[in-house]
């Protein structure tokens, strides 16, 4: 019997000789991506995890509490991105290497470096660099059921002989070994730190001294693993090069990744749209209990027009981002993410950029904060700033209200060559257009202002697993934390904000119900903004009431749309299909007769949509994430710029053409 | 010779790896040192990157980086 065997099958409930220590320790799980870091992290907190950013940088940590046993210190365990090395090249693993390099600003009492069994010679580099700093440290090996099903047979005693520090073998998602992982820690934890080996020469980061320093490394590791595990022959292609023969196949590849992300638009569209309403409906109708229940009054329309619907209308998008993130995790979990990146850099080095650069591509069509938000896995910060500022122009699931009120109100009922809805045709056209664009202000980002030489490319193909479903559960779970927090914040009090501007000054006009609205809004302060911008929005075929719609969408594009029913008198509740709005556009009229809305401003509309950064989600994201106003600015400078421009040329071009 | 121009499928021998570029080490890091076997899987469908496997692994690199690899085919 293997040794691994032997260790995995020691019963669960020896006791642990736990320390006498009040202190709570905290502990640090590094690894290469991949390894199952987060399957461990996930098993050993369970629920009890937080999500915060890292003192003085903007990178999302995750801890949780781990109970070791009843009677033990507390144990703070601190999950850290995935790093093949401590000398780092991208945004995540240069944090990652900090926090484990830094001794001062998170003290670590020890460091769990999570090995993947199945590939312990590269995962051994970075756990080998921790070693050689003699912080207490031990090797949690992972996979070590696909290693014994792999014939590989690990002898774990002199692993752990030869490398100094104690190493446990478990699997997570049976929670095997992990009370022996527990025990191992807190042993290493007590003893604390060890000289470091050969601190002189790890000081002296020139060149030739890493590079002589990596070969001895390597070298080392490849004695300890040929020591220590035994290897079958090789037996050709393992499963995942398998199943690599049809999904990066020369011709299959392609048309796979095209049917997958078919796959995830059609759900974000159509299985979330059932949830939405219901978010919808229970906010209106919660509106409608509190207006019915408390005295008419400022304060009354504040908590309704203001509050619940504001918040109400970003909370409706939480089913899309959730489905999204589901769709991301499966596909980045299963192995499928390396592959798609595989495909497409040919094709995004043609506009400078990096195959790894399409993932966050691809995920803002849903929404571009989780789009920017996965940049930080793009090593080159140029190439990283260039991908962020193109995100936004992938047509996002909150432009999709104002295109389907625009099709609704114009193209309704049309086809193109008999069978396809014009509409279809539309929105599809809406999309490519974006995509056009972002390859244009990528060429010339990289070309200007963002030249830097071409970034290297090599990615990890991770093999092909079955995704953990508890860890896909445990990121959703964050992931709408983190949303609901932030509509619980930012977005409550820009809600409040715009409510107050279309609220005041207020209006003493005896009026009926509906036309109240209208009258207040006219005479609010957004109002006059909406007048006086008129003359600069009149050549795109704008009005002032469309005006209050752009100006009230600058926080969020879908914000339009009750703007926009508020403005033209129609009833409380209106949404993008309502019968009521779409009329009321048809037949609005200026005071000659002429009609206000016609095809071409609908178009015009949806291009200015497509391309301004209408997003306070976004902006605040951006600014996160690049750590300055410099470039979220920047962002909403240009994109404007260019939507303007886009929609007078739209407008004006589309006259001379003869279009109405 | 150098990886990005060994056939398919042919498990070649590193004999050298040019770290004068900025991603030399980075691709040693990854376990591309001398001495370390290596075998072409395949090239992505528009010829470039390629996919390698490495110390039982697999990763994908441009042909610009497998350049700086020095290869010997055993025979």
């Amino acid at each position: 019997m293997s040794a691994v065997l032997n260790t995995l099958s020691l019963p669960e409930h020896v006791p642990l000789s736990v320390p006498r220590t009040a202190r709570p320790l905290t502990v640090i799980v590094a690894g290469n991506p991949n390894a199952g870091k987060t399957s461990l992290f996930n098993s050993l907190t369970g629920l009890r995890q937080k999500v915060a950013n890292y003192p003085g940088v903007t990178v999302e940590s995750k801890s949780g509490n781990w109970f070791i046993s009843g009677n033990g210190p507390t144990v703070r365990l601190v999950d850290l991105p995935g790093l093949y090395s401590l000398d780092a090249t991208s945004l995540d693993e240069k944090i990652a290497s900090e926090i484990l390099l830094d001794g001062s600003a998170t003290k670590a009492d020890a460091i769990i470096v999570v090995a993947d069994a199945t590939n312990l010679i590269r995962n051994l580099y970075l756990a080998m660099q921790l070693i050689e700093t003699g912080r207490p440290i031990v090797l949690a090996l992972t996979m070590v059921d696909l290693a014994e099903r792999a014939k590989l047979k690990i002898d774990l005693a002199k692993l752990s002989d030869e490398l100094g520090v104690p190493v446990v073998p478990i699997v997570a998602k049976q929670r095997r070994g992990l009370k022996q992982l527990g025990q191992a820690v807190l042993d290493v934890a007590l003893r604390g730190a060890q000289p470091s080996i050969d601190v002189k020469a790890n000081r002296d980061s020139s060149p030739q001294n890493n590079h002589s320093r990596l070969i001895q490394r390597y070298a080392r590791i490849e004695r300890i693993v040929s020591d220590a595990v035994e290897t079958r022959t090789e037996d050709g292609p393992d499963i995942s090069e398998r199943i690599d023969r049809f999904v990066t196949h020369k011709f299959l590849g392609p048309v796979i990744l095209l049917l997958v992300m078919l796959l995830v638009f059609q759900a974000i569209f159509s299985w979330a749209s059932l949830p939405m309403t219901l978010i919808d409906h229970l906010f209106s109708g919660l509106g409608n209990v509190v207006r019915a229940n408390l005295p008419p009054g400022v304060f009354t329309d504040l908590l309704t027009d203001g509050i619940i619907a504001g918040v109400g209308g970003v909370i409706a998008f939480l089913p899309q981002i959730l489905l999204l993130f589901l769709f991301i995790s499966l596909l980045e979990d299963s192995g499928y993410m390396a592959r798609a990146a595989f495909l497409m850099d040919r094709l995004m080095r043609a506009v400078g950029l990096h195959g790894k650069a399409f993932v966050p591509l691809l995920s803002s069509f849903a929404c571009a904060v989780p789009g920017i938000m996965g940049t930080r896995t793009i090593e080159s910060p140029k190439d990283r700033i260039a991908t962020i500022m193109i995100a936004p122009f992938m047509s996002c699931s909150a432009r999709l209200p104002v295109y389907t009120l625009i099709i609704a109100a114009f193209f309704s009922g049309k086809t193109v060559l008999g069978v396809v809805s014009l509409g279809a045709v539309i929105i599809l056209t809406m999309y490519l257009l974006g995509i056009a664009v972002a390859i244009v202000v990528a060429s010339i980002l990289k070309r200007t202002i963002l030249n830097a030489p071409t970034p290297p490319f090599v990615m990890e193909m991770p093999p092909y697993r079955l995704p953990n479903f508890g860890n896909v559960a445990q990121a959703l779970l964050t992931r709408s934390t983190v949303f609901l927090k932030r509509a619980g914040t930012v977005i409550l009090a820009i809600s409040i904000l715009l409510w107050a501007l279309m609220a005041f000054p207020r209006s003493s006009a005896p009026q009926s119900k509906t036309a109240e609205g209208a009258v207040q809004i006219e005479n609010s302060f957004a109002g006059r903004a909406g007048r006086l911008i008129e003359p600069a929005i009149k050549p795109l075929g704008f009005d002032w009431k469309i005006g209050i719609g752009l100006i009230s969408s600058f926080a969020a594009r879908e914000t339009i749309i009750s703007t926009l029913s508020i403005v033209y008198n129609v009833g409380e509740g209106a949404d993008n299909k309502s019968a009521s709005l779409v009329d009321t556009l048809r037949n609005a009229r200026r005071a000659d007769g002429t009609p206000i809305w016609t095809p071409l401003t609908g178009v015009s509309l949806m291009i200015f949509f497509l391309l301004a950064c209408q997003c306070m989600s976004t902006v605040a994201v951006v600014r996160r994430e690049t750590n300055s106003w410099r470039w979220p600015l920047f962002m909403m400078g240009y994109m404007l710029v260019l939507a303007y421009v886009a929609s007078l040329v739209t407008f004006q071009g589309g006259r001379l053409l003869g279009f109405a | 010779m150098t990886l990005d121009s060994i056939p398919n499928n042919v498990t070649a021998r590193i004999s050298s790896v040019d770290v004068r570029g900025a991603h030399g080490l980075r691709l040693m890091e990854m376990g591309l040192v001398p001495g370390a076997p290596v075998r072409l899987v395949k090239a992505a469908p528009l010829g470039d990157p390629i996919q390698i496997c490495i110390h039982n692994y697999h990763l994908a690199l441009r042909r610009t980086e497998a350049s700086a690899i020095e290869v010997t085919i055993n025979s």
